[in-house]
């Protein structure tokens, strides 16, 4: 039996934090996004939606390609950042961290979205006459409702940005303890022929992917008691 | 006093309404669907904006846009009772009745909010269904329970969009008692809008006909039912509701005899006739085709309750058979539906005093 080594555990703990993070951030970001798309008639819904949608179906190395080019010193995001003193973000763990939360937001903000437009307006017509401000309806109201599409989106978020690949070694550059995930070590390993270390790696996380989907289908199965 | 003023374009209509109500008691709005019942209310609610609007009750102005005024749902003291099934679901009964009353109490302190709480679900019948959830509770209790929410508020207008439409027919039965019991017990000004002859009849006080987003007809109740647009509207329902007060309990044959200006009628009740002492009110509902007339005082006839009645006009009805003649007697109004050739052959015009012959009286309450 192979021991996983110091790199695996290292390339373990980075992928948990990253998936995390993400999923953290992915929620406080795309439930607002997706209530506005939900609720509104402007114009700018749609263009805003297929946006969203994007990075569903770009190739990853394209979206990392053009991070990493925002990101670089010549770049917009780049310059500014240098210009605070922060450096730039390309092959950091924060420019991992950016490009895993636009990778993953389409994964995020359809189902809260689909959560928030399945409730429809009357529960919080009914908020108002009760009292409530929007704001306050949202919260009390819409959020509580919207659960099990929470529970989705996070699921969902960090299960994709356990499995991220393109954009990972695009914008990460394969850095061990700073940007070296579990797929990117994976990648290294069969690089070097390392095949049983590769298989380590790859089966566990075939299993975990496995197990985050069943989890999912179970929980949308018993629906209403479970979420609520 | 409650005044409206509400315009408000629509699809397939231009919802006008210019109204001055009294206030007290229910109001019913009444007319068929898509005849922009549901959007008045709504703007009264706010949930709509209607253009150039005033809604104004008693000397709160809600809205006023010509003096830049809109008070957003949430603060208006209204309650608000939707159509279908309204609960949080994700909150169990007595939960749901919180919700509004922890929002609702910065004025008052908590004694009272629990006491207007109290109340309600004690009005309502609810206490033993308080820690269910809504999908537990059949279509009934549900609108108990948004019901008694809305009334834990103490709000100064109530409004009722078809409160029993969503639920069956036989639960309706159960729902009307209840509605009626407001209605006898608290000083609530209430809107309730309905496209149900029967809901009408038995609760309202005042009337405003809609069709087609205008007021075709708008007043007391039983003088709407017998004037102007709505015994058209309503066809086969056509009836008129009058209120008359007990005179007589006839316990031996389960009757009460009722006074009707000099006239008198015998009704059966549908409960206990010991239960209706006499001088007790009773609102009474006379269905146009349960009315026959004739020109002498008939005898030997199975129908007992008969009056003398003077014609006061004869209109054509929906059936080019039928037209439908408005009686009066002493202060009240019957309707009487008969064909135009039985018209024709008893020569019945304006002025006449014939006998009118009622077959069936429903006492409402």
């Amino acid at each position: 039996m192979v021991e996983l080594d110091a790199a695996a555990w290292s390339a373990i703990w980075l992928t948990l934090k990253l998936a995390s993070l993400t999923t953290v951030l992915l929620l406080v970001l795309a439930t607002p996004l997706a209530w506005w798309l939900s609720q509104t008639r402007s114009r700018w819904r749609a263009p805003l939606s297929a946006l969203v949608t994007l990075p569903l179906v770009l190739p990853p190395t394209v979206l990392g390609f053009y991070l990493l080019v925002l990101m670089g010193p010549e770049g917009a995001l780049g310059s500014l950042t240098t210009a605070l003193g922060w450096g730039t973000l390309s092959f950091s763990f924060g420019g991992l961290l950016i490009g895993s939360i636009i990778f993953s937001l389409p994964f995020a903000v359809q189902p809260i979205q689909h959560a928030f437009e399945a409730i429809g307006r009357r529960p919080l017509e009914v908020a108002a006459t009760l009292r409530a401000s929007s704001l306050d309806a949202f919260f009390s109201v819409a959020l509580p409702l919207a659960r099990p599409g929470l529970l989705t989106a996070a699921i969902l978020s960090f299960a994709h940005t356990v499995g991220e690949f393109g954009v990972v070694l695009m914008i990460g550059g394969n850095i061990p303890g700073r940007t070296r995930v579990l797929s990117t070590q994976i990648y290294g390993h069969v690089e070097a022929m390392e095949y049983s270390q590769a298989h380590w790696l790859a089966a566990g996380m075939v299993l975990f992917s496995f197990l985050v989907l069943l989890s999912l289908a179970l929980l949308r199965r018993q629906g209403g008691n479970v979420l609520r | 006093m409650i005044t409206l003023r509400l315009h408000l374009p629509r699809a397939s209509y231009q919802l006008q309404l210019e109204v001055e109500l009294a206030g007290r008691g229910i109001t019913v709005l009444f007319g068929p669907s898509g005849s922009g019942k549901t959007s008045v209310l709504r703007c009264v609610a706010g949930l709509e904006r209607a253009e150039d609007a005033l809604v104004r009750i008693g000397d709160h102005v809600w809205q006023d846009e010509r003096a830049g005024i809109f008070l957003p749902t949430w603060q208006r003291p209204l309650g608000y009772v939707f159509q279908e099934a309204s609960l949080f679901e994700h909150l169990d009964v007595r939960r749901n009745l919180d919700y509004g009353l922890r929002r609702s109490g910065k004025g008052t302190d908590r004694a009272a909010r629990k006491r207007a709480l109290d109340e309600a679900i004690e009005l309502l019948g609810i206490s033993a269904l308080l820690d269910r959830r809504p999908a537990n509770l059949s279509g009934g209790e549900r609108q108990r329970v948004a019901i008694a929410r809305a009334l834990a508020l103490r709000p100064q207008l109530l409004l009722l969009d078809e409160p029993l439409a969503a639920i069956d027919v036989a639960r309706r039965a159960e729902i009307l008692p209840w509605l009626e019991r407001l209605h006898a017990e608290l000083a609530l000004p209430m809107l309730y809008v309905t496209h149900s002859v029967d809901e009408l009849s038995r609760l309202a006080d005042e009337v405003v006909v809609l069709d087609q987003g205008q007021a075709q007809a708008h007043g007391p109740l039983a003088e709407v039912m017998t004037q102007g647009a709505l015994p058209a509207l309503i066809g086969d329902e056509a009836a008129a509701v009058i209120e008359a007060s007990v005179s007589a309990q006839l316990s031996e044959w389960q009757l009460l005899r009722v006074s009707l200006g000099s006239a008198s009628m015998l009704v059966a009740p549908r409960d206990e006739v010991a239960t209706h002492p006499v001088g007790s009110r009773l609102r009474l509902r006379i269905a146009a085709r349960d009315v026959s007339l004739s020109l002498q005082a008939p005898t030997a006839s199975s129908i007992q309750n008969q009056l003398t009645v003077r014609i006061v006009d004869i209109q054509p009805d929906a059936h080019p058979a039928h037209c439908l003649l408005r009686l009066q007697h002493g202060e009240h109004f019957l309707l009487a539906r008969l064909t135009r050739k039985a018209v024709a052959e008893l020569a019945l015009a304006p002025g006449m005093v014939v006998w009118a012959q009622v077959k069936a009286v429903a006492v409402l309450a």
